[in-house]
């Protein structure tokens, strides 16, 4: 046994309302430069939908992931190492950027300086691949809220696999969002796509990573994921991906996406993992016996043994502490209502999501039934075998099962907590006709209903002994025209963002960082101070009691 | 021995060959973020499906046969059976095919570069000057093998030009060697001599990352934050010292 500590995130489909505030913070914060005018490190879809890139889940055409050899071992579903190394020329599984979006601005111009004149001035679009006009046709959430998806749908993947009968009803039926991040699989097939071996996963953390100094622009990585989440920065050459803002994550705060989730649908925690399982989990033969599986790899945190192998393999108690506290950890074994995205995928991925339950009661309440009535509920849950199908395809790799319980116990909840709020009263056969009871319910509605914030982010901060190196440490997108736009001047920065070239704070900084103590003891330069901390004599000492 | 055949046989060479060299050594350490193919396959892959294979494979095939006439010597092939005969059939018309398929993988390339919208956009003045140059060198080798080898009566360049580079690699040089060699021998020799000198300069370092390691690795690398002061933190540049300050003057909340 290997343990191995990973940053995971659980994401609750249920009460994501599709308003994209995760996708534009996380686009101002890492891509919002040329080159990756068409990235979304973050992106929502509508399902049923084709996504994005469009079709990306049709791996019989992208040919993401790994799959099984004859042998029924785990072999990349592109192929080998030679198989890749023959095709490096010209890489034909390689999406096109029409496959994600042509990305644009507007002439903006024109409307301030076009001359007086009978219409109104528009603002055309432009292309920002070559300058030119051009038709949008497309974009990263084109079929948004089912927009425009009577003639689009027939492509979505997922209902592809599904019966015809269930084909003609799914747009009466039901509709939801699914937001996606890079998923930080345990078993990576980018990193194991990459032939330069610039990507990488963190030994501590498990975060997925590219070198940029050691990306070479191969593109392998980019079929390689199943998932289309590593993208090509068309202008330098790089292979660039979801970071799980690692930055924040290593001084314990949330990714901005969970951070700015205005339905606060987000979890993130650690698990424990062994190590050496992952390609055993990843080979078992029957698709269906994935998720269990997967589950199997992650360790109970609680157990002595386990433990004991976490402090052999050098993770510090704070760590095991928070992988004890862990969000995760309760979503996807305590109570078993997530479940990762295409499992099928073979690449253990480690976002999981809670499926919705809300188009089935949208369901029950519009027959003229008590959409939160359990049993009720409970018979939706069997009957409609829409939604089930659909989220099995995504989650289950199309065993209804396991979301049938989720969905049932999440059912079970609403009824429980119900009874609660309205009567008082604590109907224990809601809750053990899904197996729980009424005090693991309750544990789970708060969780998931209440979801304070520090309960949905147990994110223990890198080493305190490290933590000097990490303040100043670089970025792996700190490079021209990055994120920071560049580097900092001779004296460093403060922190934040970049501060505009100045004389003045040339010289704040200059007396700043080469001080050894402060300028003038006991008081505070407010217009140096960068908001951050509390500097001495900021404010009056606190009285000793 | 005269001057202009010192400058151009034996400190032309030499100078690309430092330049070469040291621009190389210079670009890794200071530009690694740069050195990368800058593929533009996802702007148009029609063509480069097509242009991008023949072009390479072509290229390692001249490679290829640029090492086996330039740097072995030829009593070495005739010692494993080629003889002279042998090797000319095998030179010539291996060499013409690979310049064949290297040049119309060329012309497909810059057909591409040029017409497909987004990739001319994304050329840079650099890539135009390498193109010239790469160009000029693949047009005057061809053009030295169809005149002399093909539709000529042969040149023996083996006895030639190819102890020249011997001599010039173990710093004997003969510069003498060169005077007689045909023209456009001569002229494919300055062209590319000139092409190594600008290639570290250009996005031709992408043939030193050739991914050869990829295939003795393990699949899935895992690399810890602590190897260089964090993952994906750079060193240092040389020239700045770094600053450090005592915590307490910093300003930042203790964690």
């Amino acid at each position: 046994m290997k343990v191995m500590a990973q940053m995971s995130m659980v994401m609750n489909l249920d009460k994501c309302i599709g308003c994209h505030t995760c996708s534009v913070t996380c686009k101002q914060a890492w891509t919002n430069r040329s080159g990756v005018e068409y990235v979304w490190f973050n992106n929502v879809e509508t399902r049923p939908g084709v996504g994005y890139p469009r079709t990306y889940e049709d791996q019989g055409k992208w040919r993401g992931g790994w799959t099984l050899n004859k042998r029924g071992r785990l072999k990349l579903r592109d192929g080998g190492r030679l198989h890749k190394l023959s095709r490096i020329f010209s890489n034909p599984k390689l999406p096109g950027i029409q496959d994600y979006y042509e990305p644009w601005t507007y002439d903006y111009d024109m409307l301030l300086n076009s001359p007086a004149g009978e219409h109104t001035p528009v603002a055309t679009p432009k292309s920002l691949l070559t300058g030119k006009d051009m038709k949008i046709s497309w974009s990263a959430n084109w079929d948004d809220n089912l927009g425009g998806s009577l003639e689009t749908m027939d492509q979505d993947p997922l209902l592809a696999k599904m019966s015809e009968e269930v084909k003609a009803e799914y747009e009466k039926a039901f509709m939801f969002y699914l937001p996606r991040i890079c998923e930080h699989c345990l078993n990576p097939s980018c990193v194991a796509s990459c032939p330069s071996g610039a990507m990488y996963k963190r030994a501590e953390d498990g975060i997925v990573l590219v070198d940029q100094d050691a990306c070479r622009g191969w593109r392998m990585c980019v079929s390689g994921c199943p998932y289309k989440k590593v993208y090509f920065n068309h202008r330098t050459g790089k292979a660039e991906k979801c970071t799980l803002c690692y930055p924040r994550i290593e001084v314990g705060l949330p990714t901005v996406c969970a951070e700015t989730c205005v339905g606060r649908l987000r979890y993130l925690g650690l698990v424990l993992y062994d190590a050496d399982a992952v390609a055993a989990a990843a080979s078992v033969a029957d698709e269906h016996q994935l998720l269990d599986a997967q589950r199997s790899v992650l360790l109970d945190p609680n157990d002595p043994a386990v433990i004991e192998a976490a402090r052999a393999e050098g993770i510090e108690e704070d760590w095991i502490a928070a992988a004890q506290a862990s969000p995760i950890w309760r979503l996807i074994r305590d109570y078993e209502v997530a479940l990762p995205l295409h499992p099928e995928y073979r690449t253990m991925p480690m976002v999981w999501y809670i499926p919705p339950l809300s188009p089935v009661v949208d369901v029950v309440t519009n027959t003229g039934n008590d959409g939160e009535d359990a049993n009720n509920l409970f018979a939706a849950i069997d009957k409609l075998r829409i939604p089930v199908g659909y989220l099995a395809e995504l989650f289950t790799a199309g065993d209804p099962a396991p979301v049938e319980l989720s969905l049932r116990k999440l059912a079970a909840m609403r009824s429980y907590m119900r009874g609660v709020s309205l009567h008082d009263e604590h109907d224990e056969s809601i809750a053990n006709a899904v197996g729980m009871s009424g005090a693991q319910i309750q544990e789970m509605y708060r969780l998931l209903a209440i979801a304070k914030y520090e309960e949905r982010y147990v994110i223990p901060a890198a080493h305190a002994e490290q933590a000097h190196d990490l303040e100043e440490m670089g970025c792996s997108l700190d490079f021209e025209d990055g994120p920071g736009m560049g580097g900092a001047g001779p004296f460093g920065s403060s922190s934040g963002a970049s501060v505009p070239v100045a004389v003045e704070n040339f010289h704040s900084l200059k007396n700043r960082q080469t001080a050894d103590r402060p300028s003038s003891p006991g008081r505070v330069n407010l217009l140096n101070w960068d908001g951050n901390g509390k500097p001495d004599g900021l404010f009056p000492p606190e009285e000793k009691k | 021995m005269s001057t202009g055949s010192l400058l151009l046989w034996v400190v032309l060479p030499y100078a690309c060959a430092v330049v070469f060299i040291v621009g190389h050594i210079w670009r890794y350490r200071f530009d690694k973020f740069g050195w990368t193919t800058r593929s533009s396959q996802t702007y148009e892959s029609r063509l480069l499906r097509w242009g991008s294979p023949m072009f390479h494979l072509g290229i390692l095939m001249v490679i290829a046969g640029h090492v086996v006439g330039l740097l072995i010597p030829r009593e070495w092939l005739y010692a494993i059976g080629i003889d002279e005969h042998m090797y000319h059939l095998g030179a010539t018309w291996l060499g013409t095919a690979a310049a064949i398929l290297t040049l119309a993988g060329l012309a497909i390339l810059i057909y591409r570069r040029r017409t497909v919208g987004p990739v001319f956009v994304a050329t840079t003045p650099m890539d135009k000057v390498m193109y010239v140059f790469l160009g000029a060198a693949l047009f005057f080798g061809t053009l030295a093998t169809l005149v002399y080898q093909v539709f000529g009566s042969g040149y023996s360049y083996r006895e030639s030009i190819s102890p020249w580079i011997r001599q010039m690699i173990i710093f004997q040089p003969h510069p003498e060697m060169m005077e007689q060699v045909p023209i456009f021998f001569q002229l494919h020799v300055i062209t590319a001599s000139l092409l190594f000198a600008l290639w570290p300069f250009t996005r031709l370092v992408h043939v030193f990352s050739a991914p050869i390691p990829y295939l003795f690795r393990p699949y899935i690398v895992y690399r810890s934050r602590d190897e260089s002061r964090g993952a994906g933190a750079r060193p240092v540049r040389r020239g700045w010292d770094p600053i450090t300050t005592p915590p307490d003057n910093r300003g930042r909340r203790r964690r």
